[in-house]
């Protein structure tokens, strides 16, 4: 089964034909969303190089990761919130960019690693010798945010 | 020489031609800002809300700065190198662009908040560094800096289009004063 009908149908909806109307729209969303890509990559920052031993790296790993946590969790919500409509206005070239699955397919990915492995391993209160595990795992977040930062950006050269 | 003289010397020099008409150069520069950007944005916001007492209320403010700020000059680094290869591909357009002059004022700014917050805030922080909520001019210097990086990054992403681009006349008398065009005159 395709899922091109399913992109098409969201091309036609009423928001995303309401963005492409106006000249404004687009821009101001798209710059929200970057915000929220920012804002993410703080967050994520601070408790990756925790976890690779740099950084605030004479802090508790459990307690970076709690006060990261909420201003992960609002940047996420927001780049989801605009990230959506930004989808709606163009998803049928979405349908033909590689860069868009590369970077579906590492949010999706992303966001299960953090809130399952990662989330266990920083709540585990680790030791403060990072062991490999916490380099591990810093590394695949890392990587993995990389690949939403590179597709996301590359969809608009597409 | 005017700027617009340069600018436009600038744009036709062949190194500048080639960035701005390279396939992949170019986007590989932007994609290069933008990630430098997410991370300095985001490492710089997270001091920020430290400095505001928002969050990391347990981290001392010397340790967040000693230890943070190394990595968020780095990325700024990377951010102006990027940047400055961005303008060059493009630079008598970006000159007159009304959201890349917005910027660097707004980047003006922010210099002298980053000046007044390590000359005349963060000297005495032994004074203060545990205390919550930090002290009225840290928290002033953190919600200015947390505003300012926001318009930045709003007006930087705002230079791509060309609403107010010269060669899309007629504009109003104050957009072409503030973006130095000269109706009539064949744009960029």
């Amino acid at each position: 089964m395709s899922l091109l009908p399913f992109f098409q149908w969201c091309y036609q909806s009423a928001i995303g034909e309401a963005i492409r109307d106006s000249t404004w729209v687009f821009p101001v969303i798209e710059a929200c969303h970057l915000l929220g890509l920012g804002l993410t990559v703080g967050a994520v920052l601070i408790v990756d190089l925790r976890l690779l031993g740099v950084g605030l790296s004479r802090q508790p790993v459990a307690q970076l990761s709690g006060s990261t946590e909420p201003w992960l969790l609002g940047s996420v919500t927001l780049m989801f919130t605009s990230g959506v409509p930004l989808f709606l206005s163009e998803a049928t070239k979405c349908y033909y960019s590689f860069p868009f699955w590369v970077k579906m397919t590492s949010l999706a990915l992303v966001l299960l690693f953090t809130f399952t492995v990662r989330r266990r391993v920083t709540r585990a209160g680790l030791a403060s010798e990072p062991p490999p595990l916490g380099r591990i795992t810093a590394l695949i977040s890392l990587s993995l945010w990389f690949g939403v930062a590179w597709g996301g950006r590359w969809i608009g050269f597409s | 020489m005017s700027p617009l003289t340069f600018f436009g010397w600038l744009a036709d020099s062949s190194w500048s031609v080639g960035l701005h008409e390279s396939q992949y150069a170019y986007s590989i520069i932007e994609s290069i800002h933008v990630w430098a950007m997410s991370v300095f944005f985001g490492l710089a916001v997270m001091f920020d809300l430290r400095l505001l007492d928002w969050t990391f209320r347990r981290v001392p403010i010397s340790e967040f700065n000693r230890r943070v700020l190394p990595w968020t000059i780095t990325a700024f680094v990377v951010m102006v190198i990027s940047g400055m290869l961005l303008f060059y591909a493009i630079p008598l357009r970006s000159y007159q662009n009304i959201f890349f002059r917005t910027k660097m004022f707004l980047l003006l700014l922010a210099g002298l908040n980053v000046w007044f917050f390590h000359a005349r805030v963060y000297p005495w922080v032994a004074t203060w560094d545990v205390d919550a909520p930090p002290p009225r001019a840290a928290r002033v210097a953190g919600a200015l800096s947390l505003g300012l990086w926001i318009a930045i990054v709003v007006s930087g992403r705002m230079i791509a289009y060309n609403w107010f681009d010269c060669d899309r006349q007629p504009q109003s008398a104050i957009i072409n004063f503030l973006t130095s065009c000269e109706p009539g005159e064949a744009g960029p």
